[in-house]
């Protein structure tokens, strides 16, 4: 039993992770219709900004000596974590920018493909700039393990890592339906056409929708690496993929259905290393793909759609 | 003028984008892990075989030819050496092969070298599998049953009797080194009390750490490579899991002990040779190696380097880049006096090397003993 409920805490810190990188592609779908397969690589980016910003935000907060509690080292990971967001909303804007919309009016394979020539690109353009080799991430937030939970373990960074990851799904939620600009993004969702004929400026939203989207992969990126730190220019494609299969589990274009897909993913990985063979790691989130598109292929939390004719 | 400066920038490209030119030298084809997880296995391979083939061609060359090293990157990818064995030996016409570290890769590219009957030498593939694809296939490394063994007596005379085995489910290596450690272990008296299994390129290990806590062992062996053992390291001394871990030379790359942060101090590994060695060929090693690439050569740099200088000298030995002739001198290599020791290759095609065990103190590797076959 506690053996389980280990493997229980473990799979949700995991689910996490894929739950924040997931809210992107779901965002950027419901918004725009298409799967932006580079969102992965924006994840491993903000990884990689937080790794050359902690050095420098260290100066002016610097890590507590042994690694107990302080508010230095606090103000200094939430630094960290919302500049290289900041960072990552801006590469955002830049790929959608230059990339997606001068194809805006193209098919959408189009766009499809270009966006896995801007994942290919970022890890390879990643190798050339932060070299090959996986670097350890600084230890921003000491990691340890929390007392008085008998026999369990849990560590401060995962205790981290799901609050986190629940104060930006309540914080994006926020956004999403009390702003102006989040009911701007439900208009283009609902029709785009008619979202503009309102008086929306479509390019602002959709600038908006990679900002934030990318924002969350970022922090998702920073979040993971201090629970495993270490990070590579190539580590964005599987998280990424997964996420995807998240996002489809929950619905794709559907909010909660991206966290709910992320977390299940996780539990469900995590239980068939621990109890059947970690050679299904991966497979698992691929049969959970085809499973879910057979059965229910509109996810666990999204409404059919039917095509008009 | 500024015509004159795009059209020199022009050639300029031409010379660097041109195929090496074979045609005077020697062509010798190499195939590594420049990018990807197992960057540090490449690159330190490739600096120790480019350092060697540097020296042949300051000293004349073989033969009174030049030497000419045709790299190709495989990634750390699968289905990669297939293809590039195929592209050196056919489009590049290399008269051998170097290559690779890892011996799921080697394993992809010897049979295509056997079936061309073009020689290939591993520099580091440990799994005896490689060199029995055929008998053009050569290794300057010892084999995962002698490492496997050594690293098993050396477990039981720690006191380690409860040991759990965490194993790399992809990599053929790490599989061969497991079973042989196993083995030896268990003959000797030892008891196996957990065995769990990650993939490469896994990050999360929480769910195989959680399964080996609850057997408490007395060590965990880790066979893997450089880049998850950091990980598993680190993760398990955040878990409460304070036992030492043991593994093989896959442990030997140069952000082990960055990425691991002083988690693998009091942790024991084999490998193939130690900077502490005094020889002069070792210690002249060291210094040419820190003169041109400014850092400190490893395990794979000295291997990656012998492999060159067998080939060399073979190809001496042969007086010619004939395949058969060549094969038969690199198999007929006696008391080689190679950088990471005597080197002998033996009727399977395996060196006769001794073992280095190897621990790690304050974040520094630290020589222990030498094991002799």
């Amino acid at each position: 039993m506690v053996e389980f409920l280990q493997q229980l805490i473990n799979g949700l810190s995991l689910g996490a992770i894929y739950a924040l990188i997931a809210l992107g592609y779901t965002m950027v779908y419901g918004v725009l219709r298409f799967i932006n397969f580079a969102h992965g690589d924006v994840y491993m980016v903000g990884a990689f900004a937080g790794f050359y910003l902690a050095p420098w935000v260290g100066r002016f907060f610097p890590v507590a000596e042994g690694g107990g509690f302080s508010w230095s080292t606090t103000a200094g990971a939430i630094t960290i974590l919302l500049l290289s967001m900041a960072i990552c909303a801006v590469l955002g804007v830049l790929i959608e920018l230059l990339v997606y919309r001068p194809l805006r009016s193209r098919p959408r394979l189009t766009v499809l493909i270009t966006a896995i020539g801007v994942s290919i690109f970022l890890e390879n353009f990643g190798q050339f700039l932060f070299g090959a080799e996986p670097k350890y991430f600084p230890e921003i937030l000491p990691d340890r393990a929390i007392e008085g939970v008998g026999e369990l373990t849990i560590t401060v960074n995962q205790v981290i890592l799901l609050v986190a990851t629940g104060v930006l799904l309540v914080a994006l939620r926020f956004i999403v339906m009390k702003t102006r600009i989040g009911t701007a993004m439900r208009a283009l969702s609902f029709n785009p056409t008619a979202a503009s004929l309102m008086g929306i400026n479509t390019s602002v939203v959709i600038s908006f929708t990679f900002a934030l989207g990318s924002a969350l992969a970022a922090a998702a990126g920073i979040l993971n690496a201090i629970n495993y730190p270490s990070i590579d220019p190539l580590m964005g494609i599987l998280p990424g993929i997964k996420a995807f299969v998240a996002a489809v589990l929950g619905g794709i274009g559907n909010i909660p259905g991206a966290a709910l897909g992320g977390l299940i993913l996780g539990v469900l990985e995590t239980m068939v290393v621990g109890y059947i063979s970690p050679m299904y790691r991966d497979a698992i989130a691929f049969a959970v793909l085809i499973i879910i598109l057979i059965i229910k292929p509109s996810g666990l939390l999204g409404k059919a759609e039917r095509e008009k004719v | 003028m500024k015509q004159l400066l795009s059209v020199s920038f022009a050639v300029a490209l031409l010379g660097l984008f041109a195929p090496a030119q074979a045609e005077d030298g020697i062509p010798v084809g190499e195939f590594a892990s420049l990018t990807g997880p197992n960057a540090s296995f490449g690159q330190a391979a490739h600096n120790g075989t480019a350092l060697a083939i540097e020296e042949l061609n300051k000293n004349g060359g073989v033969l009174g030819k030049q030497l000419v090293l045709i790299t190709e990157d495989n990634r750390s990818t699968a289905g990669e050496p297939a293809t590039i064995a195929r592209k050196l030996i056919s489009s590049d016409k290399v008269v051998a092969v170097l290559g690779e570290v890892a011996s799921s890769r080697s394993l992809e590219a010897a049979p295509i070298c056997q079936e061309n009957k073009i020689p290939m030498i591993s520099p580091a593939s440990t799994n005896p599998k490689v060199t029995e694809v055929g008998d053009h296939i050569f290794r300057v490394c010892f084999i995962d049953p002698f490492q496997g063994t050594v690293m098993a007596k050396f477990a039981l005379s720690k006191g380690f009797k409860r040991v759990a085995v965490l194993t790399d489910e992809k990599q053929d290596y790490s599989k061969g080194l497991a079973d042989a450690f196993t083995k030896a272990f268990t003959e000797a008296g030892g008891e196996i009390v957990r065995e769990q299994s990650y993939s490469s390129g896994d990050r999360d290990f929480r769910a195989q750490l959680t399964s080996i806590k609850a057997a408490k062992p007395d060590a965990i062996f880790l066979p893997g490579y450089y880049s998850e053992v950091a990980l598993i390291a680190g993760q398990a001394r955040r878990f409460g899991l304070k036992v030492p871990f043991m593994g093989g030379d896959g442990w030997v790359g140069s952000s082990l002990l960055t990425v691991a942060n002083g988690a693998l101090d009091g942790s024991f590994f084999s490998s193939h040779f130690s900077l502490e060695n005094q020889d002069p060929v070792v210690q002249g090693f060291l210094t040419r190696y820190k003169e041109k690439y400014n850092t400190v050569p490893d395990d794979m740099a000295a291997l990656g380097y012998d492999s060159a200088m067998i080939l060399a000298d073979a190809i001496r030995r042969a007086g010619t880049t004939e395949s058969a002739p060549l094969r038969d001198a690199i198999a007929a290599t006696k008391d080689f006096n190679g950088v990471t020791g005597k080197i002998t290759i033996d009727p399977e095609r395996n060196a006769n090397k001794p073992a280095v065990i190897q621990t790690i103190e304050n974040g520094k590797f630290k020589f222990l003993e030498t094991v002799a076959p």
